[in-house]
């Protein structure tokens, strides 16, 4: 047989892509249900994290039902919209975060520590090579912060992917998102730098690009829960 | 074993070394060895890959058309790296979101293409076997001296432990954030070269 004629290399080729299609997708299908569960662990892992719950794979689902006993979701002006908890796990915030303010699904975590409630909101946004994202834990009077914990999907060991670390997650405890009256965020900001009228943590050398986005990611995703922080401050009028 | 078959199995680990003599794989030598955990799994991956790689193509020798090899070669690098990052999203779910750009970035890896057009093409499956895990253990050595050196100076810590006494940082010790950065990997990787070079006198040009 001659190998080098274009109806070997032609069926070689087809042959070749057709098996080779057949084993990834082999792989994946029987994978996928590990895949799936692993990504639901982690994402349990990570709410558990923002308030200070420190979960292994094999305790996260039950640590994750002892500690989170509510979740909805609201609009853009506060309302519930939705009570069911499996909706509020459900939520993809990276589809979210694209859509115009008035449709977007927030979703909140509510878990309770010491006889107090903690508000668990997720936040969603870019890093330098890929998405970055987290969960910010609020304490009852909807400002100031008890705990974030954030992740990423590509950022670069020992530089942007510092941003998971205890030093840089530990300096958001105790920081306050209002500032007479007004919603600031919270800055990243370089050691050295200064910001006026808004709390700040020192971003991470040599990660400016992802300490940018995690910035970014929480002025505008926690700016979308304005009308919900600000319920407080209109309850406290009625009283 | 026979004397031949050790060698093809020693040789890549100093003399014939892939990152250090053959000047191949430098890239991601460069981008995973700021911590020893992510270069140890990288060195452990890229051995899987290039030996499963090395074998598929050494069975396949015979049968390959001439004109589209790389191709074929691609194909299936391609196709275990696939598997290989499947796998570790199942059973290893924390590291595979340590490599996860690094991991897929295997592919472009040009150990795996060189190894595979100048061994693998032309030898026996069992030989390739070796070669693929001659490589990528000489591969695996230089990323962890590489990330040992980056880790210890520029983090204070080795495989996430710190192992420099805080002591050490109230006498005014800092760490050299500069070593984190990739421009220094490149520099241990010629330092490596230099000290490599200087022993085995063979080697120099």
């Amino acid at each position: 047989m001659n190998k080098n004629s274009n109806t070997y290399t032609f069926i070689y080729a087809s042959v070749m892509v057709i098996l080779v299609a057949a084993a990834l997708a082999l792989t994946n299908g029987l994978l996928k249900e590990k895949h799936n569960k692993n990504i639901e662990i982690d994402k349990m892992t990570q709410i558990l994290r923002s308030i200070k719950v420190e979960a292994t794979k094999d305790n996260a689902e039950n640590l994750y039902k002892a500690n989170i006993k509510t979740a909805y979701i609201l609009n853009s002006n506060g309302q519930v919209v939705d009570e069911s908890q499996e909706a509020t796990f459900g939520v993809d915030m990276s589809k979210e975060i694209i859509r115009p303010l008035e449709e977007r699904q927030l979703p909140v975590y509510e878990a309770q520590s010491e006889g107090k409630t903690l508000y668990i909101l997720p936040v969603y946004g870019a890093g330098l090579w890929g998405p970055v994202w987290g969960y910010v834990s609020l304490q009852a009077d909807r400002n100031t912060i008890y705990a974030v914990s954030f992740s990423h999907a590509g950022e670069t060991p020992g530089l942007g992917a510092e941003i998971t670390t205890e030093a840089f997650q530990e300096p958001f405890s105790g920081k306050v998102l209002f500032k007479q009256g007004d919603f600031r965020s919270i800055a990243v900001l370089k050691a050295g730098q200064k910001s006026d009228n808004q709390d700040a943590v020192d971003a991470i050398s040599g990660g400016t690009i992802t300490s940018k986005g995690v910035e970014d990611m929480l002025l505008s995703c926690l700016g979308a829960y304005k009308a919900f922080f600000e319920q407080v401050e209109a309850e406290k009028k009625e009283e | 074993m026979s004397a031949s078959r050790k060698q093809i199995l020693v040789d890549p680990i100093s003399k014939n070394n892939p990152v250090v003599v053959l000047m191949l794989g430098i890239c991601s030598a460069l981008a995973v060895t700021a911590q020893v955990k992510p270069a140890l799994v990288m060195g452990i991956s890229v051995t899987v890959v290039l030996a499963f790689s090395n074998v598929i193509i050494s069975l396949l020798r015979n049968t390959i058309p001439n004109r589209i090899r790389i191709i074929v070669q691609l194909v299936v690098i391609a196709a275990l790296v696939i598997i290989v990052e499947q796998i570790l999203k199942a059973f290893a779910y924390d590291v595979w979101g340590q490599l996860s750009v690094f991991i897929g970035l295997i592919i472009t890896n040009c150990i795996l293409m060189g190894r595979l057009e100048a061994f693998a093409l032309g030898n026996t499956p069992f030989d390739s076997f070796l070669d693929g895990i001659g490589n990528g253990l000489g591969y695996t050595a230089i990323l962890l001296i590489v990330a040992i050196a980056r880790e210890f100076l520029g983090s204070g810590s080795l495989m996430g432990y710190t192992v420099i006494p805080e002591s050490f940082y109230e006498a005014g010790y800092m760490n050299n954030g500069l070593m984190i950065l990739p421009p220094m990997a490149l520099i241990v990787v010629g330092c490596i070269i230099w000290v490599h070079r200087s022993i085995d006198k063979d080697l120099q040009e």
